[in-house]
């Protein structure tokens, strides 16, 4: 299992803003190791977030994302206490969701 | 001329080439993988649906003039126009070309921030498809100094 997200939702102006920092490796699948064999692609394919259980936003994303990812996107009508869920999956099928508190 | 960035770029079209046959194991999930195996910004377009892009105003693409290190590149997409169905965002020299796409929704306000790996210096795109089709864009040079795709 992956490490878990760390989530900032900060409240401004009848929107909250979110930022996630993901932690995880997102392999290209261009590099090669030391016996010259490539690496598989290893990466999140998928972001979805909710707010108080209802999807809000959702991403594709591809390798080209750099490792432990940042994204910032922005809720509208969020106000301080509504919970922010974010969810990604990523291309071996492992998923992660973690929650956080608009502030 | 074969200096030492050509052999990169042409290296790294091989690997593209490669990764196209099938030769790879491949992401078995239901999401858009015509437009991330897409090589160039039309062929990554077509697959969500947008047509001939056009350059716009109301797009806006938030990205550094040089970035040091082309494994964290921040970029981010804005659009200020209605109907809008898709925000993505293009690197035109990468490997393959799409970084991220995002669903515009009433919910979430058009306006997203990621960090991107840039193989090379680049025309990056940002690019909004309509509920209509159309592509609207708005691009931007970015200088790498260290590349992020290699190893």
């Amino acid at each position: 299992m992956a490490d878990p997200m760390r989530i900032r939702a900060q409240a401004s102006g009848g929107n909250a803003t979110v930022r996630v920092l993901m932690s995880h490796e997102m392999e290209t699948g261009q590099r090669k190791d030391a016996a010259g064999k490539v690496i598989p692609a290893w990466f999140i394919s998928e972001v979805t977030a909710s707010l108080n259980g209802k999807q809000v936003f959702s991403a594709e994303w591809g390798p080209a994302v750099s490792k432990n990812p940042f994204l910032q996107f922005t809720i509208k009508g969020a106000k301080a206490g509504d919970k922010v869920a974010v969810t990604w999956k990523d291309n071996k099928g492992d998923t992660r969701t973690d929650e956080a508190t608009v502030s | 001329m074969h200096n030492r960035r050509d052999m990169l770029k042409h290296g790294a079209r091989l690997a593209g080439l490669l990764a196209a046959t099938g030769l790879f194991p491949h992401y078995a999930l239901a999401f858009n993988k015509a437009a991330f195996d897409a090589k160039s910004v039309a062929d990554a377009l077509k697959a969500y649906g947008g047509g001939v892009p056009t350059a716009s105003d109301a797009v806006t693409l938030t990205a550094p003039d040089i970035a040091e290190n082309g494994a964290v590149v921040p970029l981010g997409v804005a659009t200020s126009l209605p109907n809008v169905k898709q925000l993505l965002i293009l690197v035109e020299k990468n490997p393959s070309v799409l970084v991220a796409s995002f669903a515009v929704s009433d919910a979430v306000v058009a306006n997203f921030s990621t960090r991107a790996k840039m193989g090379q210096s680049s025309d990056v795109y940002a690019v909004a498809i309509t509920n209509d089709g159309k592509a609207l864009f708005a691009k931007k040079e970015v200088k790498v100094t260290l590349g992020g795709c290699g190893g």
